[in-house]
């Protein structure tokens, strides 16, 4: 899934990707391991916090919110515990990169936790990891042992006067958990719904107390943005899009896989540079940019630089960075049938629009690539998706629906197509007699 | 007091649909558009309980939110600008109905809920008039999970209404949500049965047909129905009932109206407990022993045989003991005593007592506002529970505690002789047994002084000296303390109140000539008549007069009828009116709801006797009213204000404030230990209550 680096890519987070034996902490610690926390341990609180708003670092996991500001929410008064929990549900379609970075980088993680905890005055963090990654959770462990036995985690780690402790907890296989309050719901043993919010976790969090809660990448990029600085690490992206981010290209290229690129990258360059353009010599259709929540683009929207505030300009998301690649040949019922299979089997069932929404649609959208599709059907698809889309208790019913009504708008040709007269195959009136 | 600095708002302004409200900070804008009766729609939200914003009804515009808000979630603030009836609100709603329409069953013409279903109201208000929906609905098959609770998945609308009223208000947490995403279901705790309470409580919470009870189901349509406001008679809480009557048949018992102390609480008792007035075993007409049987006869023969035996009896000198139930009415219980006071000039009367307040009134004499009502026990910043099991022998103060825990975060300490389910939100639980709860309560001491008041209810552990102990225990405490005495009965309190007591007159005055307990009564040798109403002390006793004569006025033929010499048929709770004391004592109104052929209420047939015996001028006339009329002038604590009464509200009596200078004799207080499925000796003939597998429960059960 890795692939060979491209020159194109800048190889920050992933940098230690392909060393021999990257996952242990011997090789981490050869390459600028732990050091932005022993850094982290001699600054203040607020000056970490400060090197983030610089950084502009902003969450990886697909909203997009500035980590720094994330952070400083957390009331560092409040008596009650403090918790830091990273959220590795990576389940969103077309998503593959916080497992790559847990599989060869481990360490990254636990230095990002550290200097979290050490912001926030935590002594206690958990790392949630998607139920299907059964095999990350023996490398987290690993690295756990490893960290503990070299004073990483622990009692006065490093003689800083610093205590903390991380365990990883398996998911159960429910999309809905990596919905930061799901995630909490689950994490505390509960039903893997939603929360009211507010409170947001970093008011009332895990048990009730404040939390940071963050995606695997965004935990990752903080140990580099303290060792390289704010600055230099803003200086990587565009304005306000500070740094670097993963990118997952899948689909008909023909170099899929995970890259490393700044922010504000350009989307053609990525598809027919970095990826070696469309597989077969095809054209290019349609671009998925951002996981399966994010709406579709039409292949001549896909000339932009990708950072946050671009792809809202498209009318789109960044999202978790799981980029869909379609060529021409590519069935967009099919694909938007695909999508509402998806939602509808991992939809919570909590709220009204998308437990009864999604599979609504999904009964529709089989009929409709079965042939038996009609006319008002078209309008009915696009309707229902708006009447879900805002008025769903979690982003869930949002993130089946903004497709839906893409795929609808953009390629409503293709839905029209399938509109055939219906064929029934009828005898002859003589051979009716014959049986008869 | 000092100058306050930036007092917190007492009040928020905000604007709906260009009404200008207020409301105190933090009132959920749902709840305060209802009180200036403007209606926000919602399935999930649900008073009392907590929050899920899962419906998406209760959506609307506010002015500076991008997004529509869920009124059931947001606070009120100032300057708020509100709008809840505009275009793309009924927009949204008729999309929720339309998605929650897909699955759902349009069987309403043979729902239970059709009429009075939340769904369907909505649905006429909001919805669209015609169906898009032309795929195949989900569809799973009804299930039995007990003998009352059925459960129609297809139904669900998925509220989690039950799942909270069980979890929250109940304590049990019988209810949870299984499978995901449009195949959740409600699901019971023992995959397929449910083991919990049987309150029925999930069923009545149920905003459509999906929760059914087997008592109602396919009966008739609720417009078909008389619907009775009365008081549940089975335990001593005194709950508010209203129930459903059709054709002179009682077939639903809720509270749906929220009227009374208990707003909708009701346990098992008191939404199913009313089988017993429709058991075949009931007695219907009088009888009397011949050659050692009893066979029916007539009234007239049945009253004028009693009435010769009264008078002889009197004549000869001979000894007349009366013993009454805690199930009759004060209206009852007091002409009883005057009955036998004046008519058969004795105090040898009494019933089976189960708590002491005799003592605690005494006790606690010149302190005014000691006892505690049911309110207290709900509005109490920390209550102490000695001795008593309290879901299952008090589920309604239960309930209240459980309340008061959830919505203002008392505390709550419990001394009892075995687990109890307060101990799962209890601030402090102890177990000790019996005997040993002054121990405990002195370990408790330095946090109780801590409280900043405290309701105290106490078993029938706490008898005689025991209860001038702990007043004076509680009085070292340095806080407002108030008292609840347990005691078992819907008018155990009454029977005290009314006089019921061989030493002690209506309103605890003292009789100058004190009669006989129960337990001496029934210790007497030379006992000339035995005369019962509506009690059975004989069950698991023996009468040591071999010479009496023995009356009973009751429903069924119980072990103080098999001996009996004459048994008069009387009627059920539900059958008369009248007015009832809680534990808590206050007086609320029974009425009758149904009739049954050949029973007379006891007030009718001590009257009857009384006329037979030539009494009735003395006595007075038997009608409800007009006792009460006496009990209201005569009875100290009883003067309350008759509005609250006729409205079938409950008033607060306030019994005595001074010495009540009489020996208690503590070995006659007993309390019958009866649990959430029993209630003395009506619960057995109860056909749904015996039904229960969890039937018939124990009390401290882990």
């Amino acid at each position: 899934m890795f692939n060979e680096p491209h020159p194109d890519e800048v190889r920050i987070i992933t940098k230690r990707f392909g060393l021999p034996n990257s996952a242990s902490i011997d090789t981490y610690l050869a390459h600028e391991g732990y050091v932005a926390f022993m850094k982290a341990a001699e600054m203040t609180p607020e000056a970490i916090i400060e090197e983030l708003k610089v950084s502009s670092l902003r969450g990886r996991g697909g909203a997009g919110f500035p980590t720094g500001l994330k952070w400083s929410f957390i009331p560092r008064d409040n008596p009650k515990p403090k918790y830091v929990v990273v959220n590795a549900d990576e389940s969103e379609p077309g998503t593959c990169k916080d497992r790559l970075l847990i599989e060869n980088d481990p360490h990254q993680l636990i230095e990002g936790c550290l200097i979290a905890a050490r912001t926030i005055g935590c002594k206690l963090g958990y790392i949630y990891i998607r139920g299907e990654y059964r095999y990350l959770i023996d490398i987290m462990d690993k690295a756990l042992a490893e960290a503990y036995a070299h004073g990483y985690l622990g009692k006065n780690i490093k003689g800083t006067g610093i205590d903390f402790d991380l365990y990883t907890h398996s998911g159960a296989g429910a999309y809905e958990c990596g919905e930061e309050s799901a995630l909490l719901e689950s994490l505390e043993g509960k039903r893997g719904v939603p929360r009211i919010r507010p409170p947001f976790p970093a008011v009332s969090g895990l048990y009730a107390s404040p939390t940071v809660l963050n995606n695997v990448e965004t935990f990752c990029s903080v140990p580099a943005i303290l060792r390289m600085g704010g600055q230099a690490y803003a200086d990587l992206g565009t304005p306000k899009n500070g740094g670097t981010r993963m990118l997952c290209v899948s689909g008909h290229v023909n170099r899929p896989g995970v890259y490393e690129i700044p922010l504000g990258f350009s989307m053609q360059k990525m598809i027919y540079d970095v990826c070696g353009g469309i597989r077969g010599g095809k054209k290019l259709k349609a671009v998925i940019p951002g996981g399966s929540s994010s709406p579709v683009l039409k292949a001549d929207e896909c000339d932009f630089p990708m950072d946050y505030d671009n792809y809202a300009r498209m009318k789109t998301m960044a999202g978790s960075g799981g980029m869909m690649v379609m060529d021409e040949d590519t069935d967009i019922v099919k694909v938007a049938l695909r999508t509402m299979r998806f939602y509808a089997h991992e939809s919570c069932g909590w709220c009204i629009p998308c437990r009864e929404g999604t599979t609504w649609l999904r009964k529709i959208l089989t009929r409709m690539d079965e042939g038996t599709g009609r006319r008002a059907d078209i309008d009915l698809i696009h309707e229902l998706a708006k009447n879900m889309l805002g008025r769903t208790f979690c982003p869930l019913g949002d993130a089946a629906a903004m497709p839906t009504i893409g795929f609808v708008e953009k390629f409503r040709e293709e839905f029209e197509a399938r509109l055939r007269e219906t064929v029934v195959p009828v005898t002859s009136p003589d051979q009716l007699i014959a049986i008869g | 007091m000092s100058t306050s600095t930036a007092a917190p708002p007492t009040v928020v302004n905000f604007t709906v649909d260009g009404r200008q409200l207020s409301a105190p900070p933090g009132t959920l804008l749902i709840d305060a558009c209802k009180r200036a009766g403007i209606e926000i729609p919602a399935f999930c939200y649900y008073e009392g309980y907590s929050l899920q914003a899962a419906c998406r009804m209760c959506l609307v515009e506010v002015e500076k939110m991008p997004k529509l808000q869920t009124a059931c979630t947001l606070p009120v603030m100032e300057g708020m600008i509100v709008r809840s009836e505009t275009e793309q609100i009924h927009k949204a709603r008729k999309g929720t109905l339309e998605f929650l329409l897909t699955n759902h069953p349009l069987d309403c013409p043979v729902c239970d809920k059709g009429g009075e279903c939340e769904l369907q109201d909505m649905v006429f208000r909001y919805g669209a008039g015609e169906s898009r929906f032309t795929e195949i609905k989900n569809h799973e098959p009804e299930r039995q999970w007990s003998p009352v609770v059925f459960y129609d998945p297809a139904r669900c609308i998925l509220c989690y209404r039950c799942v909270r009223a069980c979890n929250e208000g109940m304590g049990v947490g019988a209810l949870g949500v299984t499978n995901r995403g449009v195949v959740s279901e409600i699901a019971p705790n023992m995959v397929d049965h449910l083991d919990c309470d049987e309150c029925g409580a999930c069923i009545d919470i149920c905003p459509v047909g999906a929760l059914t009870s087997n008592t109602y189901r396919y009966k008739t349509r609720p417009w078909e129905m008389q619907h009775v406001g009365t008081v549940c008679t089975h335990c001593s809480n005194g709950c508010k009932t209203t129930l459903g009557v059709r054709n002179d048949e009682i077939v639903r018992g809720n509270n749906r109206d929220r009227s009374g102390i208990n707003g909708e609480f009701l346990c098992v008792k008191g939404r199913y407990g009313f089988d017993v007035s429709t058991n075949e075993e009931r007695v219907t007409s009088p009888m009397i022993r011949i050659n050692g049987k009893l066979e029916a006869v007539s009234w007239s023969k049945a009253l004028g045989f009693v009435a010769e035996k009264f008078r002889s009896v009197s004549t000869a000198g001979g000894s007349f003991g009366v013993v009454a139930g805690p199930h009759l009415t004060n209206e009852e219980l007091f002409y009883l005593q005057k009955f036998t006071r004046a008519g058969l000039k004795t105090s040898n009367l009494d019933h089976a007592r189960s708590g002491d307040l005799v003592t605690l009134l005494d006790a606690l004499s010149g302190k005014t506002d000691a006892l505690a009502t049911s309110d207290d026990c709900y509005n109490t910043k920390a209550a102490l529970v000695i001795g008593s099991d309290l879901s299952q022998q008090h589920p309604f103060l239960a309930f209240q505690l459980r309340a008061d825990v959830r919505h203002h975060k008392a505390n709550i300490y419990t001394v009892t002789p075995g687990p109890v389910r307060e101990a799962k939100y209890s601030a402090q639980s102890i177990e000790v047994p019996v005997g040993g709860e002054f121990d405990a309560l002195r370990n408790l001491t330095e946090t109780l002084k801590g409280e900043q008041e405290l309701v105290i209810l106490f078993g029938d552990s706490i008898k005689g000296q025991r209860v001038r102990d702990l007043v004076e225990w509680a009085s070292g405490l340095g806080i407002p303390v108030k008292y609840v005495c347990l005691v078992d009965y819907s008018n155990s309190r009454g029977a005290m109140d009314m006089g019921v007591m061989p030493n002690l007159l209506p309103g605890y005055e003292v009789d100058p000539h004190p009669g006989m307990s129960l337990g001496q009564m029934l210790s007497h040798e030379t006992l000339d008549v035995l005369w019962v109403v509506g009690a059975n002390p004989l069950r698991g006793k023996t009468l040591a007069s071999k010479q009496a004569f023995v009356v009973t006025q009751t429903m069924f033929l119980e072990e103080t009828s098999e001996r009996a010499d004459v048994v008069f048929p009387s009627a059920s709770a539900y059958e008369k009116n009248g007015t009832v004391t809680n534990v808590t004592g206050q007086v609320q109104r029974l009425k009758a709801a149904v009739r049954t052929m050949g029973a007379k209420t006891d007030l009718e047939i001590c009257g009857l006797l009384a006329k037979e015996l030539g009494l009735a001028v003395e006595i007075g006339v038997w009608s409800h009213d007009v006792v009460f009329k006496e009990i209201h002038k005569s009875v100290r604590g009883y003067n309350v204000p008759l509005p609250i009464l006729i409205t079938g509200g409950a008033a607060a009596t306030n019994p005595v404030n001074g010495r009540v200078a009489v020996d208690v004799r503590i070995e006659d207080i007993q309390s019958a230990g009866d649990t959430l499925f029993t209630s003395g000796e009506l619960g057995r003939y109860s056909k749904l209550l015996t039904s229960v597998p969890e039937f018939p429960g124990a009390l401290y059960k882990r």
